[in-house]
């Protein structure tokens, strides 16, 4: 044995004799499954989200330092690059809570079989686009709209 | 006692077993926590959202006359401590699961500090937008 994870690879079977434990396939042994997409996606999002709301604890922190911080976060929320990733925050935090809720699911012990899951992955891609769409398209329209009345008003004054 | 009775040899004491607090100590506090605050985001993010629609887009006096108001300040805390409680609790499972030997300890106290540090820079924001409020008045 040259390899100490040989090694670590030798078990004891239940009637003592030693033999070599199996080793697990590693990722792109197994078959694709939309599944585990979802799966690793609730983290991706959720590191996502967090990232988001350390912006969105700038934001509130610009707004306290005063006008002039204020200004600078507005031209970041205020520009098309800004705004895509306001809508990739609030999409990863529309999946994270989709997720979240089907893992909540998951505890009470429902919707926890294989065909359920297949089942519902799909539902909860389709919710996920959505609620993100229609929430993204609602709030970036009522900004635009108010911030254009706002400097229509500051103009006339 | 003859030599064929049934004998399991583990270490763990039976005190350790009834207690069932684990090998990390803590039994099932953390899986617990992570799930109580992950149902108190639900109504705290939704008011959130709420009140972006309300807010998208307005000036500067508007956000800090919003954020002075107690009702909205009492949520916004609420909200922000929940969620980086809640993205440290997450963000520590990631470390875990992904950092190993000797750079696990320093990434999960990296963890620990940025998020801790996030939130109470958004609670002394409210903090002081609150004072400005009750200042205009």
């Amino acid at each position: 044995m040259q390899d100490i994870r040989k090694a670590l690879y030798v078990g004891t079977r239940s009637d003592g004799r030693l033999i070599q434990r199996p080793m697990s396939p590693h990722l792109q042994i197994y078959r694709y499954r939309l599944s585990m997409v979802l799966s690793i996606s609730n983290r991706l999002t959720g590191v996502a989200a967090t990232g988001g709301a350390a912006l969105g604890v700038f934001w509130l922190a610009a707004a306290a330092k005063g006008p002039k911080a204020f200004a600078t976060a507005r031209k970041v929320t205020g520009n098309p690059a800004g705004q895509l990733l306001l809508v990739g925050w609030l999409a990863s935090v529309v999946y994270h809570t989709v997720g979240g809720i089907r893992h909540l699911i998951w505890d009470s012990g429902k919707r926890y079989d294989k065909e359920e899951l297949n089942k519902d992955g799909p539902v909860a891609v389709g919710v996920t686009a959505g609620v993100s769409t229609v929430l993204a398209a609602g709030l970036l329209g009522v900004a635009a709209k108010r911030a254009r009345a706002l400097a229509k008003a500051g103009k006339a004054s | 006692m003859t030599d064929s009775a049934p004998h399991i040899e583990v270490m763990r004491s039976q005190l350790s077993r009834a207690r069932g607090l684990g090998a990390g100590g803590s039994g099932t506090a953390h899986w617990w926590a992570e799930r109580v605050t992950a149902a108190s985001l639900l109504p705290l993010s939704t008011w959130f959202i709420v009140q972006m629609f309300r807010l998208g887009g307005t000036d500067h006096a508007e956000v800090v006359k919003w954020g002075g108001k107690p009702v909205n300040a009492t949520m916004l805390t609420a909200l922000i401590i929940t969620t980086f409680y809640h993205a440290q609790l997450g963000l520590q499972v990631i470390v875990d699961d992904y950092v190993h030997g000797k750079a696990h300890l320093p990434t999960r106290i990296l963890v620990k500090l940025v998020t801790s540090l996030l939130g109470l820079l958004g609670v002394f924001a409210v903090i002081k937008l609150v004072a400005a409020g009750s200042r205009r008045s």
